[in-house]
């Protein structure tokens, strides 16, 4: 079983193909279920803390700060301290919030970001789910994010809380609009919604750069709904800690709290995986057309690398926009949705499936 | 995999939530005083009852949404066969967007998308 860094088909194959043999069907699907469901847990757990720790940093930069230096080199403990920390903080909940509900959020909000983790193509090989329904699948379940938050809002019995939500809620479903008509611009020009298909696509050239203006626009209006999506900076009227203490989970402490914040780390690492995946060619390598000798070069590079820079480079563009634009008001934000990116949506949609049907492309 | 697996993701994020629920709920020091379970209103104590009647701006929006998220989900399946469809798809989808484009302009112009 040799391993591969560059295509990781094999192994998964091998791993499967030897499970199925050693054990009994039973067997073979709870081992390899607990072997995927243990790789998931831990890399969200790592990418979460290792994301905490990047916002930290990058915040500092912008602002000529050093960040956390204390734990660890260069702070890099203090994610990891601050976990434990909030893992050993009692659990407190109003006396008259609506238990269940209450104590319902947390789940529904982390279960909606596995879910949509799950069909993220890491590498050739590694991606546990290819539906070829793949990008609708993401967008449909993703969405139930909103539903934990406003449950949240709503069962703290807060009036921070309940402010928080129903912004939240009004953000969250408009600019869901606006992420789904930017990717299906994308899918007009793909002419399929499975992962592995929109990848192997853009052997060529990333569809950023083949798909003419269009795609541009349809990454652009994708960066910025995404980060609206995340609930991040500048539309983080959700949780402006200067008007509403923290938004909707205000009562929310300890892991509880944590869970929230980790939500919102991996709907940002996922943001960021379809970013790149869709307009930047996800695992695929830099390739130009017909330069050979460039294209073997950036092969040497293995996909997983790749596909982490691009990932790590939309992300760094969303914290930027964070630590750059101030805040902006409720009815600013939904006349931004709704007087400029539907409708530069909605034509941009028309202008893809023109250039699509025209061969007006690369 | 196939797409059975998807309770695999299901219970691996109710593991994760419901175990450091348990661990958090009776490991860590716990104490009580009288105003602790108040709501957190920045320590002024809370007026008159939460849940309340609510703006009905947000439940315009909501109608809205409703209406291009039903619109999206028609587009969906264009879009993956939009290039055997060809032009009479095209021109189809024309028409479809101009009585959705009517519907955005109607409403823009009785003001539904005016916050207040």
């Amino acid at each position: 079983m040799g391993f591969n860094f560059y295509d990781f088909t094999a192994l998964t194959h091998n791993i499967h193909v030897g499970l199925v043999e050693g054990f009994s069907p039973f067997m073979a699907t709870t081992l390899e279920w607990v072997i995927v469901g243990t790789a998931y847990l831990l890399f969200v757990a790592l990418f979460g803390l290792l994301l905490v720790y990047a916002e930290r940093k990058v915040c500092a930069a912008f602002q000529q700060r050093l960040g956390p230096m204390r734990v660890g080199y260069w702070g890099l403990l203090q994610t990891i301290a601050d976990f434990i920390k909030l893992l050993m903080k009692e659990l407190i909940m109003p006396r008259k919030a609506d238990r269940f509900l209450y104590n319902l959020a947390p789940f529904i909000v982390i279960i909606a970001s596995f879910l949509a983790i799950a069909v993220i193509p890491f590498a050739p090989g590694l991606q546990s789910l290819d539906f070829d329904i793949g990008l609708f699948y993401l967008t449909s379940v993703s969405s139930v994010g909103v539903i934990g938050i406003l449950l949240a809002g709503w069962s703290s019995n807060n009036k921070y809380s309940l402010i928080g939500a129903m912004r939240s809620g009004a953000q969250i479903l408009s600019y869901e609009l606006s992420v789904s008509l930017s990717l299906l611009t994308m899918i007009i020009f793909a002419g399929s919604m499975q992962f592995s298909t929109i990848v192997e696509g853009q052997r060529d050239g990333w569809y950023l750069f083949t798909g003419h203006i269009p795609s541009l626009v349809a990454f652009i209006v994708f960066l910025i709904a995404g980060t609206a999506e995340t609930n991040r900076g500048p539309f983080d009227l959700a949780e402006a800690e200067s008007e509403l203490t923290a938004g909707f989970h205000t009562e929310y402490s300890g892991i509880k709290f944590a869970f929230f914040f980790l939500a919102e780390y991996i709907n940002l690492f996922i943001i960021s995986a379809v970013a790149a995946t869709v307009f930047l060619g996800g695992w695929m390598p830099l390739h130009f057309g017909h330069l050979e000798a460039f294209n073997h070069a950036m092969d040497v590079i293995p996909p997983l690398v790749w596909f982490f820079l691009k990932v790590f480079g939309v992300i760094f563009i969303i914290m930027w926009f964070k630590w750059t634009f101030p805040r902006l008001r409720v009815d600013q934000i939904l006349t931004l949705e709704w007087k400029y990116l539907l409708p530069i949506n909605l034509i941009n949609i028309l202008l893809m499936a023109l250039i699509v049907l025209t061969k007006f492309h690369f | 995999m196939e797409s059975s697996s998807l309770l695999l993701f299901f219970l691996a994020a109710v593991t994760l939530v419901g175990a450091a629920m348990v661990f958090s709920s009776y490991i860590p020091p716990t104490s009580t005083n009288a105003v602790k379970f108040e709501p957190y209103e920045c320590g002024i104590e809370t007026i008159g009852d939460t849940w309340l009647q609510y703006t009905v701006g947000y439940y315009l929006f909501a109608i809205l949404f409703l209406i291009f998220d039903v619109e999206t989900i028609f587009l969906f399946p264009w879009a993956v066969v939009m290039r055997s469809a060809g032009m009479t798809g095209f021109v189809e989808i024309l028409i479809f967007f101009a009585i959705l484009g009517l519907g955005l302009l109607y409403g823009w112009k009785k003001h539904a998308l005016r916050w207040e």
